[in-house]
């Protein structure tokens, strides 16, 4: 075989299929051509490296375009791909003739995806083997740490601005008949879609036949594409899906549609992955609290003992209403035995539900760290498939910090794309090579979604600052004090108001905090913001999410802000990260809400005297309502800072569904 | 008189100090003071009414001085003024018609106070005010010459040397003195009922199953959902707490204590809250000419919450918050700024406030005002004693109650001197 390799080129993965399973994750650039405004965001993206980075951003026709060849004699030999981010080290085996390449392959909808290959060609093995992957990360090192206030800052150590890729490779090699090693590799030479037979080969993966089955099923694509046979005798090999497939085109993933010159192809693989994103698209409807069995039958499974809030406020039957204060004894004695629960997750939960980490985005990383570090300790049992089991493994610890918060929008959307990693592997892959693909996963994640993304909102928000402003803030968000903090190390001379509200007093922190940096603040409550809005330039707010018709889903008191700011012809700027959009859509702040602590209204931190109702909050005509969430109209909403630039609310729909698309959620 | 006197510096120095809680109190107490005023006023021959109104104008501005935020105190002391007027007023048509009345009145003058005639000299001047004298422009450009003409009359009265004439004026001197006094006392006692009269009409206005939303704590409010909570209206009333003076805990206990289905809110929750409210009743502080209305703080976002969401913003108000002054910069120039200890404590930004540093310049304020403005495009309706009005009304109502004259209290003096 060695003969062979030559001819092939160095874009061609000169694979002969069977011996060769490639997963190559597919990770999105934003299309730098897509929406103007982000193009300032991507072209950061052109950073990663000289190698490929410059052909996949320039390009703009979907055939693929064949990158350097790569050596990778020595084994175990790291890959020259600077690729900023990660560094694959690509092992093979002892053989030496492995080989590896690299497709950027662009699909019309504006997506890179990369494909690796390693092939074996001559070594026959008889049982498979997986190669291990070294996944270096150069510079993707964050450091979080949390503030006692619960708030949390990032410093992020990145060389790069830019989105960050990562790429998970690993190589499998498994037996195959060398016969159709040679007929296909002499094929492949003259079709370069190596990858394309990779994805092909996992969608069967996932539909859990056999590994017979799925060789034979490969052997037939490749046969198949090598005779440049009208795909539609693949599908027959393949099975039931796909029949509408135009001849060179080779079958896909649902998500990742690659590359193909026939626009039409391409057309109808979008259609029906929207057609499935359609089905997904409509959120699984909510536990709802007035159903009474499915209230009974949630408590039988908690972990969690909750109990009911003794006068529930009527307008809100549908939501969990708890007493506060009296799970944690109950948990702390249950530490020990809590077997279903990962001791990470375990402390995650119990910051969520003492209050410790609050902030969506702070959750969400508390929560994917220690999923992290569940799943780098998870063993596959014995008679299980590590897919199936991490999944259901998974699916118990979110139901347990559900049980101590409920999930926020951000959490729901990282676990939806955590679920979707887990179910993209292939069934054969090794347990270690599954955690340590998960694990990028997860980095790859907050880095991409949340650190990165946060920098480039500071950097939008602070072209918005001006000398002499007067900067309104609600709240603590984060973001907005990133935003704060990076416009006055620009050296703007601005002001900052915090409007404060009951009962937590967030702002108090990020007072602190902005003071102790030297910015000048004005601290007043939410009621007097009609009062200070007269000398108010500009309104910062966070969010927790933003719904698909435009309407902010924020901290409570965040609509009275931006109502009070657009009654006096303020702007309103609300920074969100793109991972928190959701499809949601929503009118009022009374169906999809979130209830705390009802005794926290009674109770006025430091000021003792207040305690008119301290004896009376057993009272049957009394109800507390301590709601966390409100929803701001998209009317009141001037502008959204978000990881893709400055939109308008009306914009959102637009950004949920490219994200989708992109982000395989 | 150094009674009245003293009794002027404490009333000042309680309003200086803000020790006087809530307009309602501030107005009853005002007009004690002024009734004390009036009865211990020497009263001379000539100009008895112009002595007077100088005695409580003198006061008054005062009192106004002490506290110009306090609107309540200044409405008093218009009213009050207003009365002397009008008094005076009938007095001299009483006077010009014919001696019966006057005969008549000098009989009741020595009933005891308490003991009210049936015609009293606030009905006599009402009548009169609505009969012979209603408040147009016109009337207001006759005042002038009018008041002049009365007071000539009482001076040519007091140059006349005749026995009988100077009894006569001696009796219409003390008649005058007296009825006023009877006329604040009304006042009074119109300031104490003013929750009841405007309570009364509350089944007007809440219907069975109403969800109502108020801010803070009013007393009126409290009174007026009581009354229709005792006319077996069943009805919630969401109450936003009022940061950072947490007046609604209090309201919401007395509300639960009479049984009303009471909900506890933070005030941040009111836009959420508001799309499932049906009317918004909140008390105020003062309502300005304009109809605009000074509220404790919040109510302005409360307004906007409902006039977004188109729910009735209904303000309850006794007639002595009536002020008849235009706002300028209200937001402003009619507010007041607490302590910040209320939103921080005592010293626990010590640390972070280097006064040495910079410019000098701390780098934190803290803003902590009293009072809100609700402009009148976002009230729907004020509830009075005297019943519901339209915001665009309010011009019309401050004419029955003030006299032009004394819309200026401080000139008066000033001219004087």
């Amino acid at each position: 075989m060695d003969p062979r390799r030559p001819q092939s080129q160095p874009g061609i993965v000169s694979a002969n299929g069977p011996k060769v399973r490639r997963v190559g994750f597919t990770f999105s650039l934003q299309n730098p051509q897509s929406p103007p405004p982000f193009s300032s965001v991507i072209s950061g993206a052109g950073d990663v490296d000289g190698d490929f980075s410059s052909t996949p951003v320039a390009s703009t026709s979907p055939v693929m375009i064949p990158p350097p060849r790569i050596p990778v004699q020595v084994p175990a030999a790291r890959c020259p791909v600077d690729a900023g981010e990660s560094i694959l080290a690509a092992g093979s085996d002892n053989s030496g003739d492995a080989e590896l390449s690299e497709e950027w392959v662009r699909s019309s909808s504006g997506k890179y995806s990369l494909g690796f290959s390693m092939s074996g060609i001559n070594s026959p093995v008889a049982a498979e083997r997986n190669e291990e992957v070294e996944l270096d990360f150069v510079d993707g090192e964050e450091k979080f740490l949390r503030g006692s206030a619960g708030t949390q800052k990032l410093i992020v150590l990145h060389g790069l601005a830019a989105l960050s890729f990562r790429f998970y490779v690993f190589c499998y090699h498994s037996s195959s008949n060398e016969g159709n090693n040679a007929g296909t590799g002499a094929k492949m030479s003259e079709a370069p879609m190596p990858n394309k037979d990779m994805k092909a080969a996992s969608k069967p993966l996932k539909e859990k036949s056999s590994k017979a089955e799925r060789r034979a099923l490969q052997e037939a694509q490749r046969a198949a594409k090598a005779a440049k046979i009208a795909a539609s005798s693949g599908m027959g090999a393949h099975g039931t899906e796909k029949p509408a497939k135009l001849p060179k085109q080779p079958p896909k993933k649902k998500d990742a549609p690659l590359a193909s010159s026939a626009g039409v192809s391409e057309k109808k693989g979008g259609d029906r992955s929207s057609e499935k994103d359609k089905k997904k698209d409509v959120p699984p409807p909510r536990m709802q609290y007035d159903d009474k069995s499915r209230v009974e039958k949630a408590k039988k499974r908690s972990v969690v003992k909750q109990t009911e809030a003794r006068n529930r406020v009527e307008l809100f039957q549908h939501l969990p209403q708890y007493e506060f204060g009296n799970q944690l004894k109950e948990l702390e004695s249950k530490f020990f035995k809590l077997d279903p629960v990962h001791p990470a997750v375990y402390k995650v939960g119990v910051h969520y539900l003492t209050g410790n980490i609050t902030g969506s985005s702070a959750r969400c990383i508390a929560m994917l760290h220690a999923f992290k570090e569940a799943i780098e300790d998870y063993h596959t049992p014995p008679d299980k498939t590590l897919i199936r089991d991490l999944t259901a493994r998974l699916s118990s610890y979110i139901s347990f910090l559900n049980e101590c918060r409920p999930l926020s929008i951000s959490m729901g959307n990282a676990i939806r794309s955590l679920k979707t990693c887990i179910a993209k592997l292939p069934l054969s892959i090794s347990e270690l090579e599954a955690k340590t693909i998960i694990c990028s996963d997860i980095d790859r994640f907050i880095n991409e979604k949340i650190v990165i993304a946060n920098k480039v909102i500071v950097e939008h928000a602070a072209t918005k600052v001006r000398d002499g402003d007067v900067l309104l803030t609600y709240g603590a968000s984060s973001i907005v004090e990133m935003v704060l903090v990076h416009a006055h190390e620009l050296g703007r001379q601005f002001r900052v108001v915090i409007v404060d509200s009951r009962p937590k007093f967030e702002g108090q922190a990020l007072l602190r905090r902005l003071v102790t940096k030297g910015l000048s603040c004005t601290y007043t409550h939410i009621n007097a913001v009609s009062y200070v809005m007269h000398e108010v330039t500009r309104v910062f707010l966070g969010a927790a999410s933003i719904f698909s018709n435009g309407t902010v889903y924020s901290k409570i008191g965040t609509a009275c802000v931006a109502m009070v700011a657009h009654a006096f012809r303020v702007p309103v700027l609300v920074c969100c990260e793109a991972y928190k959009f959701h499809e949601r859509v929503q009118l009022d702040s009374i169906c999809i809400n979130e209830i705390g602590d009802p005794f926290a209204i009674t109770n006025v931190p430091g000021r003792k005297e207040i305690n008119y109702l301290h004896n009376w909050i057993n009272k049957e005509n009394l109800q507390l309502l301590n709601l966390l969430y409100d929803v701001t109209p998209a009317d009141f909403i001037s502008l959204i800072i978000t990881d893709y630039g400055m939109v308008p609310p009306t914009s959102v729909p637009v950004i949920v569904r490219e994200y989708r698309k992109e982000h395989l959620f | 008189m150094p009674d009245v006197q003293s009794l002027v510096n404490d009333f000042v120095n309680k309003l200086k100090k803000r020790k006087i809680e809530g307009s309602q109190a501030t107005a009853r107490q005002t007009a004690e003071l002024l009734r004390s005023v009036i009865s211990q006023q020497r009263i001379p021959y000539t100009n008895q009414a112009g002595a007077l109104i100088d005695a409580v104008k003198a006061v008054g501005e005062q009192l106004i001085a002490a506290n110009p935020v306090e609107l309540a105190v200044g409405n008093i002391v218009r009213r009050v003024l207003h009365i002397i007027r009008e008094e005076d007023l009938s007095l001299t048509t009483a006077a010009i018609g014919g001696m019966n009345i006057s005969a008549a009145s000098d009989d009741d003058e020595n009933d005891d106070a308490d003991d009210r005639p049936a015609l009293s000299a606030a009905a006599v001047a009402a009548a009169a005010r609505s009969t012979l004298r209603p408040p147009s422009l016109q009337t207001l450009l006759e005042d002038v010459p009018d008041a002049t003409a009365v007071h000539h009359t009482s001076s040519s009265g007091a140059d006349s040397e005749g026995k009988s004439k100077s009894a006569d004026k001696s009796s219409r001197s003390r008649k005058l003195k007296h009825d006023v006094i009877e006329a604040v006392n009304e006042l009074i006692q119109d300031i104490a009922t003013c929750h009841e009269q405007i309570a009364e009409q509350a089944v007007e206005h809440i219907h069975q199953n109403e969800v109502i939303l108020t801010l803070g704590r009013s007393r009126t409010v409290m009174e007026f959902l009581c009354a229709a909570k005792e006319k077996k209206r069943s009805f919630r009333v969401f109450v936003a707490e009022g940061a950072p003076r947490y007046q609604g805990h209090v309201l919401a206990k007395e509300l639960v204590a009479r049984g009303l289905q009471t909900t506890v809110i933070t005030d941040s929750a009111v836009f959420a809250m508001i799309s499932r409210v049906n009317m918004v009743i909140v008390g105020a502080h003062a309502i300005m000419a304009n109809g605009g209305v000074i509220a404790p703080v919040g109510l302005n976002m409360v307004a906007l919450a409902a006039q977004r969401h188109a729910v009735p913003f209904v303000v309850v108000a006794g007639s002595h918050k009536l002020c008849p002054l235009y706002p300028h910069n209200p937001e402003v120039l009619l507010n007041e700024l607490k302590s910040p200890s209320d939103l921080l404590d005592f010293g626990e930004f010590s640390d972070c406030m280097d006064f040495g540093s910079g410019n000098g310049e701390p780098l934190l304020h803290v803003v902590n005002p009293a009072f809100d403005y609700v402009p009148p495009k976002l009230v729907s309706l004020f509830i009075t004693d005297t019943g519901g009005h339209n915001p665009s009304y309010m011009y019309r109502l401050i004419a029955d109650y003030y006299s032009a004259d004394d819309l200026v209290i401080q000139r008066k003096p000033a001219v004087g001197n």
